[in-house]
């Protein structure tokens, strides 16, 4: 009962003291272009009467969604076999810790280039930048999984695609799982900065286009509390996949 | 000093048969040979000339001192590791690799943590009939003492449990021979005595081959009927000393105590687990060649 109270009061405690110093802030400061918290929640509801609020919040999630499943329909399968096949790591490794550490943002004009302003590019960003964390995550995966477990398998007669389906695979999952969160978290990130650039929806382009059309503040915060929250729910989304008991066992806790 | 010659125990023919005797696992002047990982390094060598016959239905523990060689030879026969030299056979055939009708049951626990302990027991289960399956696994769960935990992860276990879940699992498969590779070693001494026991009422139900390999002198004398004991690297078979003793053993019996400090003997060991001069090491190894050899 005391933890429950902890773990909800003083977040809480925190959340007011933040707001509230931020709205004296304003007022002491006698800022007419940066918005009070008060401010920000009219925004919100400005949004949401004038019907985009939700247009956006999809548009950008979509585009999530579709980046990011490619990458793990890509980046699975791919990172198993550079995991499994010795040749193929030492082919594909350097290639991919030199594509890793440039900033998915850096592809933008390349993208816009390929793919024009369209739904396609920020959706080829989010893979791109999903892309990475999950190879490289499944590839550890595979390279760090317990050789007790392949050889049981093996002396029980499992081989070939069997071995992959039924112990390469679930002995690799756990830790492919924490590559996912990470990807997931970048892939919220990047949206919002292709959003700015490349297409005419979204809440980055919500927030550029507040900017831009009338120095609307208020409507800007509005948009940085939505992406906040947002993410913070993906996040708790892909927790809850971390509580099942397949992959419990390889995380720690 | 090396002695292979298949004996018969009381539990057989009075009168052997040498022609009529096959050994279900046969191993003929075996070497093994770790090639340097450098150029620079020198080769190791683990086994020297090893020569063993083991009857089916045998309980035989490999003993000797820690990283002699003994796992070696069970990784040899499991067929996870090629010999560098001789030849080594189960039922007259040369072994090619891993064979589900040979099960390896490891130290560090190889149960499935991502599968519950019935699906662990069933994987390796070769049964067309689902009803079959779920009747073996049911059997298998039931005889490691795991019933009411068919439904639980390994990760909710305690590791002797989970190291039951391993032996279920092999029995499961049906295999004719079990390779156990220190398999209690890393429990507690209480669960390793507890374990023991029930491995032997297992053995007596099930009467598979058994191969098991440990440090534990007195472990070997409770479980074998035959102790094979090996040197330091690179080591070769110092002795085979029979246990014929009624099980189950126990291990304040004057007779157990006496085939230990034989073992112990071999081993270059006094009763204590000491060290001995090199001098009484040497006799008991003959005193124990020369009652192999009267034998």
């Amino acid at each position: 009962m005391k933890d429950r109270l902890q773990s909800i009061g003083l977040p809480l405690l925190v959340a007011i003291v933040f707001v509230t110093g931020w709205h004296f802030a304003v007022k002491v400061t006698g800022s007419d272009i940066f918005p009070t918290p008060l401010m920000v929640v009219a925004g919100l509801v400005e949004l949401a009467q004038k019907g985009v609020l939700v247009k956006y919040i999809v548009a950008s999630l979509f585009r999530v969604t579709a980046g990011f499943l490619l990458a793990v329909f890509v980046g699975i399968p791919f990172g198993l076999l550079l995991g499994w096949f010795t040749p193929l790591t030492r082919a594909f490794n350097p290639a991919i810790q030199v594509l890793r550490p440039i900033s998915p943002i850096a592809w933008i004009p390349v993208a816009i280039l390929w793919f024009g302003v369209s739904d396609v590019a920020p959706i080829f960003l989010i893979f791109l930048a999903s892309l990475f964390p999950i190879t490289t995550a499944a590839m550890a995966a595979v390279q760090n999984i317990q050789l007790v477990y392949i050889r049981a398998a093996r002396n029980f007669g499992i081989t070939g695609l069997d071995l992959f389906r039924k112990v390469v695979f679930p002995a690799a999952l756990p830790q492919i799982l924490t590559g996912l969160r990470l990807a997931l978290g970048v892939a919220w990130l990047v949206v919002v900065a292709a959003e700015m650039i490349a297409v005419n929806s979204g809440l980055g382009y919500l927030i550029i286009d507040a900017r831009n059309a009338g120095k609307r503040y208020d409507l800007v915060v509005a948009g940085m509390v939505l992406i906040g929250l947002i993410g913070l729910g993906l996040d708790l989304l892909i927790r809850q996949m971390e509580k099942l008991d397949e992959v419990r066992w390889g995380l720690s806790r | 000093m090396i002695l292979t010659a298949p004996r018969p125990t009381p539990t057989f023919d009075a009168v052997p048969h040498p022609a009529a005797f096959r050994p279900k696992i046969s191993v003929r002047k075996l070497w093994m040979t770790f090639r340097p990982k450098t150029k620079e390094a020198q080769p190791v060598h683990v086994l020297e000339d090893i020569s063993l016959d083991v009857r089916d239905g045998e309980f035989i523990c490999l003993v000797g001192p820690s990283g002699c060689g003994k796992s070696t030879l069970l990784n040899i026969l499991g067929g996870f590791l090629q010999p560098t030299e001789g030849d080594a056979s189960i039922d007259g055939r040369a072994i090619h690799g891993p064979d589900p009708k040979r099960i390896f049951i490891f130290q560090e626990n190889a149960s499935f943590p991502w599968l519950t302990v019935e699906e662990n027991v069933g994987f390796g289960v070769k049964r067309d009939s689902e009803a079959e399956k779920r009747e073996l696994v049911e059997h298998y769960i039931e005889m490691v003492g795991l019933t009411g935990f068919a439904k639980t992860f390994p990760r909710e276990l305690s590791g002797g449990m989970r190291q039951r879940v391993e032996i279920a699992r092999a029995l499961a498969a049906e295999p004719d021979v079990l390779f156990m590779d220190e398999p209690f070693g890393a429990l507690d001494y209480l669960t390793r005595l507890r374990l023991r026991q029930e491995l032997i009422h297992i053995w007596q139900r099930e009467k598979r081959t058994v191969l098991f390999v440990t440090h534990d002198v007195e472990e070997a004398v409770q479980l074998a009927d035959r102790v094979v004991v090996m040197g330091k690297r690179p080591a070769r078979i110092r002795a085979i000393v029979p246990i014929d003793i009624e099980r189950m053993r126990d291990l304040d019996d004057p007779a157990c105590r006496m085939l230990r400090d034989e073992i112990f003997g071999v081993m270059g060991l006094d009763h204590h687990g000491l060290r001995m001069s090199a001098d009484s090491s040497s006799a008991i190894q003959i005193n124990v060649a020369a009652r192999r050899m009267y034998n």
